[in-house]
């Protein structure tokens, strides 16, 4: 039985990262960059979940939208300001150089306004869960609910990515940003779109996040932006289901690790099982192979 | 003549190092340095060294790794661990230099072992196993435990007591508390000889026909190969020796602090990222770039220290509008536009100096 | 014995037989054109030659020695260098250090002498810059030693990866649409410079062209390729004149 709660445990927290991922692979695959400040929104909308909750007594739901709205609007204010000036830049490492840039900024506005300490988080989900098997068994509200979510949030990715005209823009800049800006598709447009849909699960992951494991500071998001972002070069950097699938592999490993294995050497094991998976398919589980022609 | 111009420009590198390491030590002997600023003369040294060896890997053979910092660790602690172990039994003279061949062993040790499997990727995906890697060796190091008794070296990955030492024995690397009272070594002297020697060993391999192989590989690995260049094994070596440079980093990184722990602020990813920045602020590709931007960028959060907490997001804010100036495609065409008369740079090109 | 001898060579991509029982014999100091429609499969059968591809099937001999198996990198080491269509030039190198990259498999001396500058380095250095100096000066690159390879013009570039294949000492030259590009000063300029390769080093060249004009004035013999199979072979003068040639370009 034990084994079975761990179990659901690493699927909660590989949950979380395939949210966080899916938001990393969408925007690598359509802006072609590693946004290394994708964690720090994580933080962010976990500091305003935690301000809105203390000055509203308790109630979540308002911060949970607060957070959501302002995030989203953080990520399209980042792409503009910082990201978009540097399309088109003689090295991919400038933009890259500059999400680092925009990482440091975010978590030092955060270390300016709340302080180095570490915040107490309430859960934004206050059902206790379930039970079964007599109290053998219980799985929290917690997992059940960030299980769900991630759930009903790949189906409607995958259904806005494939049935709706944004969606399909996405897949065509992804593919080739020349082409598709002759086929009259706005390419500066879809690219905020999808750092505006990366952004906002960034919000909803750090809620979920925070509610699993409830202690807050300004560097929260960088660790589990790191492994989010293994998660999707796992499954195959720039796919939806690879984000699903690597999220999930990495948080399931990291858990049953730490259990079984050793606390101190889960990190090493996560970060092997990638070195492992990438030596045997050099683009992920589900990438695609792209061979460059001579 | 071209080989003097090459030469010329490797002299006033150099040249510029040495100079620094004057200006400093004047300063520091007629006591118009604080404490503060004499303590951070060895880190600027050696993060000069790991910025010159990760140029090495991003700009001469054009992999970008996140990592690098791993075997500035590997270095760190193998030497740290000789020079602990050997504390009563060699001379300080002997046992530093000593210290330095192991932690660069080590460290191109593991920059081949590593890189056997990491260049066989491409991209990001290379990037990210560099990244990785750095982070296991961090995470193992924080769980390995090492003691010296009569009987030899023991060794666990649970706790000190598993050892099982005797009376005589030591616990020299104890797990996330890691290796304490190694001695002193590292002096900015000492420092400044290890860059100059970084710089001499880096600038004149790009002058030479292996380091023309490698940046071949880099412009385009495809003609490379059909020009006959052995890709693989120019890749390993560019990749190990780069390895084995930010060793000789650790080295003067381990010698230089009372308690040398694997901890995220210095063997990290982020730490390798830091260093990522100094090489693309510098110049991707520009050796004598990198060892100015190490310095400058290393001092400077430092030197605004003046302005306690916003010091770190006046920096954030720097590198962002640096890079946006320096690199933004509509930026560089309204410079050519307003400057384009005065660019004496657009002749000669990038110079790989 | 020929120079280059190929049997029977295939290669599939899925269900594509891109080149399909392709047969071709080059003597020594031979100019020989492989020609034939968009998507016939020329560059395919230059990638079977160095390499690039293994066949399903078929057999490469070089100068007698079997090359089927062999990787790019031995095969340029056997004596076929090549150049390619969309320029591969070391961009942000200068002009000479991407002839002295060609030129390293010949001129050696150890890393740490590179790493020291002693020993042979000195020597060996000043021989590989007299040797590509010399290279540099058929091809009129002279001028140009230090200039960045990607600060060329166009037709400078396409010389440049010239110089650099010659620079290996191969025994057989292939050029994948030289011309592609070109205006005709620059075309016949190019003529002439390969006229230059062949009477200054006897090279065996076999090259793929879109340019008729091109083909025609200096190729002794042609292979025309369709659909990836050998449509027609032989004297250019016969092959131009067939029928089957002639309805593959211009159509029904």
């Amino acid at each position: 039985m034990s084994f079975l709660t761990y179990l659901i445990n690493g699927l909660s927290l590989g949950s979380i990262y395939a949210i966080i991922a899916l938001g990393y692979t969408m925007v690598y695959g359509i802006a072609k960059m590693l946004n290394f400040a994708h964690g720090d929104f994580i933080m962010v909308g976990c500091y305003i979940i935690f301000s809105v909750s203390a000055a509203l007594s308790g109630n979540s739901l308002v911060g949970i939208i607060l957070a959501v709205i302002l995030c989203t609007l953080l990520g399209i204010t980042t792409e503009f300001v910082a990201y978009r000036p540097l399309r088109g830049a003689a090295s991919p490492l400038a933009v890259l150089i500059t999400a680092i840039g925009v990482s440091y900024f975010l978590e030092n506005v955060a270390l300016l306004i709340f302080g180095a300490d570490i915040k107490s988080f309430t859960s934004v989900i206050k059902w206790e869960g379930l039970s079964f098997a007599g109290g053998a068994l219980k799985i929290q509200g917690v997992t059940v609910v960030t299980i769900v979510i991630s759930v009903v949030i790949l189906i409607a990715l995958q259904l806005f990515i494939n049935k709706t005209k944004q969606g399909q823009a996405m897949l065509a800049v992804a593919e080739d940003k020349g082409a598709a800006t002759l086929m009259g598709i706005n390419v500066n447009k879809t690219i905020m779109l999808t750092f505006a849909i990366g952004s906002a699960l960034a919000a909803v992951a750090g809620a979920l996040l925070c509610s699993a494991y409830p202690s807050l500071s300004p560097y929260t998001g960088a660790m589990p932006g790191i492994k989010a972002f293994v998660a999707a070069v796992l499954g195959g950097i720039g796919s939806i289901p690879g984000a699903m699938i690597g999220g999930l592999v990495l948080g399931i490993v990291e858990i049953l690790s730490k259990t079984y294995i050793s606390s101190q050497l889960s990190d090493a094991i996560v970060f092997g099982i990638l070195v492992v998976v990438l030596l045997v398919k050099p683009t992920g589980i589900l990438g695609k192979v792209i061979q460059e022609k001579v | 003549m071209k080989i003097d111009k090459k030469t010329k420009s490797n002299l006033i590198t150099y040249g510029i190092v040495v100079a620094a390491f004057i200006l400093f030590t004047a300063l520091a002997s007629t006591g118009n340095l604080s404490s503060h600023m004499k303590g951070l003369l060895v880190p600027m040294t050696y993060y000069a060294v790991i910025a010159v060896a990760l140029n090495l890997c991003v700009g001469i053979l054009g992999e970008l790794s996140i990592g690098h910092c791993g075997f500035m660790c590997i270095g760190a602690f193998t030497s740290a661990f000789f020079s602990k172990a050997t504390a009563e039994i060699l001379p300080s003279g002997i046992r530093f230099f000593l210290a330095f061949l192991i932690g660069i062993a080590f460290a191109a040790l593991f920059g081949f072992l590593i890189g056997i499997p990491v260049l066989r990727l491409k991209g990001d995906y290379l990037a990210i196993v560099t990244l990785a890697f750095g982070e296991i060796i961090k995470n193992i190091l924080n769980a390995f435990y090492i003691g010296l008794d009569k009987s030899g070296i023991h060794f666990s990955l649970k706790n000190a007591m598993e050892l099982g030492l005797d009376e005589s024995g030591e616990v020299i690397v104890n797990g996330a508390m890691g290796i304490t009272g190694t001695p002193h070594d590292s002096t900015f002297t000492i420092g400044i000889v290890v860059l100059l020697i970084s710089l001499f060993v880096v600038l004149n391999l790009i002058n030479s026909r292996d380091g023309r192989a490698i940046m071949a590989i880099r412009d385009n690995y495809i003609a490379a190969e059909s020009t006959g260049i052995n890709v693989t094994g120019y890749k390993m070596m560019a990749f190990t020796i780069s390895a084995a440079i930010a060793g000789a980093a650790g080295v003067l990184f381990s010698h230089n602090i009372t308690t040398l722990t694997a901890t995220s602020q210095y063997f990290g990813y982020n730490a390798s990222i830091m260093i990522l920045v100094y090489v693309v602020l510098g110049g991707i590709g520009n050796i004598r770039g990198s060892v100015i931007a190490a310095c400058i960028l290393y001092l400077l959060p430092e030197l605004l220290r003046g302005f306690s907490n916003y010091r770190m997001l006046i920096y954030s804010i720097v590198l962002i509008v640096m890079m946006i100036v320096n690199w933004s495609p509509k930026i560089i065409e309204w410079r050519k536009r307003t400057l384009g008369k005065f660019d004496f740079r657009k002749n000669s090109g990038k110079e790989i100096a | 014995m020929a120079l280059l001898d190929v049997n029977n060579l295939s290669i599939s991509f899925g269900g594509l037989r891109a080149v399909d029982d392709f047969n071709i014999t080059i003597e020594k100091g031979e100019l020989y054109g492989l020609i034939g429609p968009n998507g016939a499969g020329k560059t395919t059968v230059f990638n079977l030659l160095t390499g690039v591809y293994k066949p399903n099937e078929g057999i490469i001999r070089l100068d007698g020695e079997d090359i089927t198996r062999k990787s790019t990198i031995e095969i340029n080491h056997c004596g076929i260098a090549r150049t390619f269509q969309n320029i591969r030039l070391f961009k942000q190198m200068p002009v000479i250090d991407n002839v002295k990259v060609g030129l390293a498999e010949r001129y050696k001396y150890s890393t740490l002498e590179g790493i020291l500058h002693l020993g042979k380095y000195k020597k060996v250095e000043k021989e590989m810059d007299e040797e590509a100096m010399r290279l540099l000066k058929v091809f009129d690159l002279d001028g140009e030693r230090d200039t960045l390879a990607a600060n060329l013009p166009y037709g400078k570039q396409r010389k440049l990866e010239i110089a650099r294949a010659m620079a290996t000492d191969p025994k057989l030259l292939l050029l994948d649409e030289p011309a592609a590009g070109m205006n005709p000063n620059e075309t016949g300029e190019l003529m002439d410079t390969i006229a230059l390769v062949r009477k200054e080093f006897g090279m065996t060249i076999l090259l793929i062209e879109h340019d008729m004009k091109l083909v025609s004035g200096i190729c002794e013999k042609l292979t025309v390729l369709n659909f990836g199979r050998v449509l027609c072979q032989g004297e250019t003068k016969e092959v131009l004149a067939d029928p089957e040639v002639i309805k593959a370009y211009l159509g029904e």
